[in-house]
């Protein structure tokens, strides 16, 4: 975790996880990890050391020894996995106080690291704190007796789902018996799982191809987040949404064509009601010319975007993109869940928006001050709840695809989403997963020693982009097949015959206000 | 029995479920016959239900009131029966009121007062509405604000007959054989969680729609809140109620035809979409995109009627049996093709219709058969 001193707006990276003093005041910091080594096991590689893009390991020639420096190490288990005689063990540092349920180890270390700044504590990755997940709380149904389970190995089981805004009733020509509604755009993919924005920039250019790619093994889409496309993968616009966020980065007629969505980003689980950071240190040449800004300045995306003040505004920019794509791609927009959600999506369905996003508390990111990470916005369970009841009881959820983003781990959550309301997920934190990231929260720094969340050329190319789409594409093949399982168990063979349908769901160790809100019965009801 | 809400599901269940046997029969070229065809055929499946539940609906059953809606009112107390008739008197003209002619006998327990009315709506002149909409209106208000009441049925020139017995009972109990129609549905009910109520029993109707069902609607849930958004409140909580609304919503509402309606309650796969010519595949998809929420999952067979037309359908996968049959004008629909040959020993053509094909018969119209190859694939395979 680093520090910036008087921008708490910034989403900021920095060279180093080494925290910056501002004046040479002593540290009381203990490291967070002990790099424990084997050293009958070591054979002096030095591939750790190759590894660690944090300056945690070196090799002392004198001594013929392989060193670690506990202070840099941020637990990311690069080196682990790497070490060919794994003669490396990352252990929590053992600082041990006295027992306080209250004054907690991090909350002691994040006033200290605060006395010694006087900065907004910056971090990576979701909320990792130990809050409610209602998907732990709530069971899925199965058939028994009276009606069949289906087998999805021997049946057909559809995942297929169109995102885009659905007429209220379908007109067919008495005459010619011919259809006569034209429908709005609809993009269908073949699982209701979406790959989260994620900006060339934040994540590293083969990051960008491995989810392009991934996606279109799929038949699903990837997000390019707010720094644009670079032009090399426009031959996956057809598996593309489009960003269009408050900086404007990389916004230009030909960024819009070639995707098959586009979404205007209002608010981010991570960070609601926040603007984003990116430093000048990676803004590489190829960044620069994609998002379309000079070499080396820093990314400032606003709070606000600056032209939407309002819901008219909204709608302004919403029918601005459809004229300039001539009505041929459904326009999403995507907010944070808060506290009036409800309220919110009936607007931006009122607004002409073709697809909301809604993401949790939980949304992930690659930089954001700790703060507002762990304590803006609500979660994801109860924000589908409330939106998709609301804009049924306003009778418009037609009007709308809904789509759920913030803190997916499985296809058991992706499942129960569904049933409460949504119309596909965005996966984000999973699919880095399933490149490698091992969750450190160390994004911001721009050091990733996975290669994610860069722009260092070396560190760049530790993904591979075939085998990193393999994997991602592999995961959400698993999830899809498991989500296939969970339907036929119940008895459903179509996916949109569990869509907002929360029957199947039972609440486990919920309040009866908590579920009324998801809108459940309690097991045993 | 106060919560006339929920008195077929005391215990609160998300659904009330029920197996069944069902059994259509039609004459299109609109010729009256008695019930007595149907009556032995349902009584021949007597093994799929369990004396729970039985009930007919049958149209062209009151030629001389043929432009008044029918009212079929249950009564479980007197002053439910007061009370209805100050409101039907502000609501209706009622031309006609007389008690439902009944025989009381072993096997049919605890029947309601059993009384039909023949009105018409009293047109209200600040309010630009139909008569058929009114009615609708006027029969779930009363249906859920006065208590132990249940209109079960509201059609024009037809009638549902329902009640607690086995089928073949409650047809004696309502002396069925003093009755005539050229379309006669019937079912025998199993349920499986409460004792039956009444009200509860197939057929389901509103207007002229009635709707007998054998199944599970898994996809019950969103069918519901779906049907909800279109201003339909599912006060039964039974699967069978949203098939009826849902139908009433696409054919009577939004104007859809009967093979459209039988494509969204029943999508095709997408795999078969897939292989459709382009403007076929492009209206399946449309129907599917917009109506997703009332493709209806899960074992089914439906028989669904209304004045001039009945409709067999059984779900996408055909997890619930259908067989169909013709003789000369006559359309059968059954759970079992025994009880047709029982009743129609010489049939000239049976067939097992596929999951999501609806079998019609329309007044006036000779009977769609399937397709000739289809039916010689079957009959190759050996019925």
């Amino acid at each position: 975790m680093t520090v910036i001193k008087n921008n708490p707006k910034a989403s900021h990276a920095q060279s180093t996880a080494l925290p910056s003093y501002h004046c040479h005041m002593p540290s009381y910091l203990k490291p967070r990890f002990r790099v424990e080594r084997s050293d009958r096991r070591c054979i002096r590689c030095q591939g750790c050391v190759e590894q660690c893009s944090f300056g945690a390991q070196y090799y002392d020639e004198s001594a013929d020894r392989v060193e670690a420096v506990d202070t840099n190490c941020v637990g990311c288990h690069r080196c682990v996995v790497f070490c060919p005689t794994s003669a490396i063990e990352i252990r929590h540092n053992p600082v041990e106080y006295r027992d306080n349920a209250y004054w907690r180890p991090e909350v002691i270390e994040d006033i200290t690291r605060q006395a010694e700044t006087g900065g907004v504590l910056i971090t990576g990755m979701g909320n990792d704190k130990p809050w409610t997940s209602y998907w732990d709380k709530l069971c899925l149904n199965a058939s028994q007796v009276t009606n069949p389970s289906i087998d999805p190995l021997r049946e057909p089981m559809e995942l297929r789902t169109y995102l885009g805004s659905k007429p209220d009733q379908v007109q067919i020509d008495p005459a010619t018996g011919r259809l006569g509604t034209r429908l709005a755009p609809q993009i269908m993919i073949e699982t209701p799982v979406l790959f989260s924005a994620m900006s060339y920039g934040a994540v590293s250019i083969n990051v960008h191809e491995s989810l392009a790619r991934a996606a279109s093994m799929l038949g699903t889409l990837f997000n390019t987040g707010e720094g644009g496309l670079h032009p090399k993968l426009y031959r996956y616009g057809g598996n593309t949404i489009a960003q269009v966020a408050s900086g404007r980065f990389g916004v230009h007629p030909e960024y819009l064509d070639v995707a098959r969505v586009l979404e205007i980003k209002i608010g981010q689980g991570a960070k609601p009601g926040i603007g984003g950071h990116l430093p000048g240190e990676k803004i590489s040449a190829e960044v620069a010319t994609t998002r379309m800004i000079p070499t080396g300045t820093d990314a400032l995306s606003p709070a606000p975007q600056h032209d939407i003040y309002s819901i008219e505004d909204l709608s302004q920019l919403i029918y601005a993109l459809k004229e300039a794509t001539n009505y041929t791609k459904p326009v999403s927009v995507k907010i944070a869940a808060v506290h009036n959600s409800g309220a919110i999506a009936s607007g931006i369905a009122r607004a002409g928006a073709d697809i909301i996003a809604l993401d949790g508390i939980r949304g992930s990111t690659g930089a954001a001050p700790k703060i507002i990470r762990d304590n803006l916005g609500i979660p994801i369970e109860m924000a589908i709840a409330s939106v998709d009841q609301r804009l049924r009881s306003e009778g418009i959820r037609n009007r709308v695809s809904l789509v759920a983003a913030g803190g997916f781990r499985n296809s058991g959550d992706v499942t129960k989403a569904i049933a409460l309301g949504v119309d596909a997920v965005y996966i984000g934190t999973a699919a880095l997963i399933a490149m490698g990231c091992t969750e450190c929260q160390a994004c911001y720094t721009g050091r990733c020693a996975w290669g994610i969340t860069t722009t260092d050329d070396k560190l760049t190319k530790r993904q591979n982009p075939e085998i990193a789409a393999q994997r991602i594409a592999n995961l959400v093949e698993a999830w899809s097949h498991e989500i296939k399982e969970m339907l036929g168990a119940m008895g459903i063979n179509a996916i949109e015959s569990l869509r907002g349908n929360r029957l199947h769901l039972r609440g486990v160790g919920l309040t009866r206000e908590e579920a009324d809100i998801l809108g459940v019965s309690l097991a045993g009801e | 029995m106060k919560d006339i809400l929920n008195p077929d599901n005391r215990y609160k269940d998300d659904k009330v479920t029920d197996a069944c046997s069902l059994f259509g029969m039609m004459d299109v070229s609109g010729r009256l016959f008695s019930g007595a065809d149907t009556v032995r055929a349902i009584a021949n499946m007597h093994d799929r239900g369990n004396g729970l539940g039985g009930g007919f609906a049958v149209y062209g059953l009151y030629p001389d009131f043929a432009d008044y809606y029918a009212l079929h009112i249950m009564y479980m107390g007197r002053s439910a029966k007061d009370k209805t008739e100050v409101f039907l008197k502000d609501e209706f003209d009622v031309v006609r009121s007389e008690e439902i002619p009944i025989r009381t006998r072993p096997g049919v327990t605890n029947p309601p007062g059993l009384w039909r009315y023949f009105v018409t709506p009293r047109k209200d002149p600040c309010l630009v509405v139909s008569d058929d909409d009114l009615v609708v209106d006027k029969v779930m208000q009363a249906n859920t604000t006065i208590p132990d009441t249940f209109i079960f049925s509201s059609g024009k020139n037809m009638g549902v007959f329902k009640g607690i017995g086995f089928p073949e009972d409650v047809a004696d109990f309502y002396r069925l054989e003093d009755y005539e129609g050229y379309l006669w549905t019937s079912h025998g009910r199993f349920p499986t969680n409460t004792p039956g109520w009444w009200g509860g029993a197939h057929p389901f109707n509103i207007l002229d729609w009635t709707v007998v069902h054998n199944g599970e609607i898994s996809s019950y849930g969103i069918n519901r809140r779906y049907l909800e958004m279109h201003g339909y409140h599912c006060t039964m909580q039974t699967d069978t109620e949203v098939a009826a609304y849902a139908v009433d919503l696409l054919v009577r509402r939004h104007g859809l035809p009967v093979s459209t309606m039988a494509t969204v309650l029943a999508s095709p796969l997408w795999e078969e979409v897939d292989r459709m010519p382009d403007e076929k595949r492009e209206m399946v998809t449309a129907l599917r995109q917009a109506y997703g929420g009332l493709l209806l999952n899960g074992p089914f067979t439906l028989i669904i009627a209304h004045n001039g037309e009945m409709i067999g359908l059984t779900d996408r996968i055909r997890l619930r049996p259908l067989s169909a049959a013709v003789k000369g004008d006559v359309l059968f629909i059954s759970s079992e093709e025994s009880a047709i040959t029982l009743v129609c020993p010489d049939i000239e053509r049976s067939w097992k219709p596929r999951g999501g094909e609806p079998v019609v018969g329309r007044l006036g119209e000779p009977v769609a058969l399937p397709k000739e190859w289809d039916v010689q694939n079957r009959e190759a395979v050996g019925r």
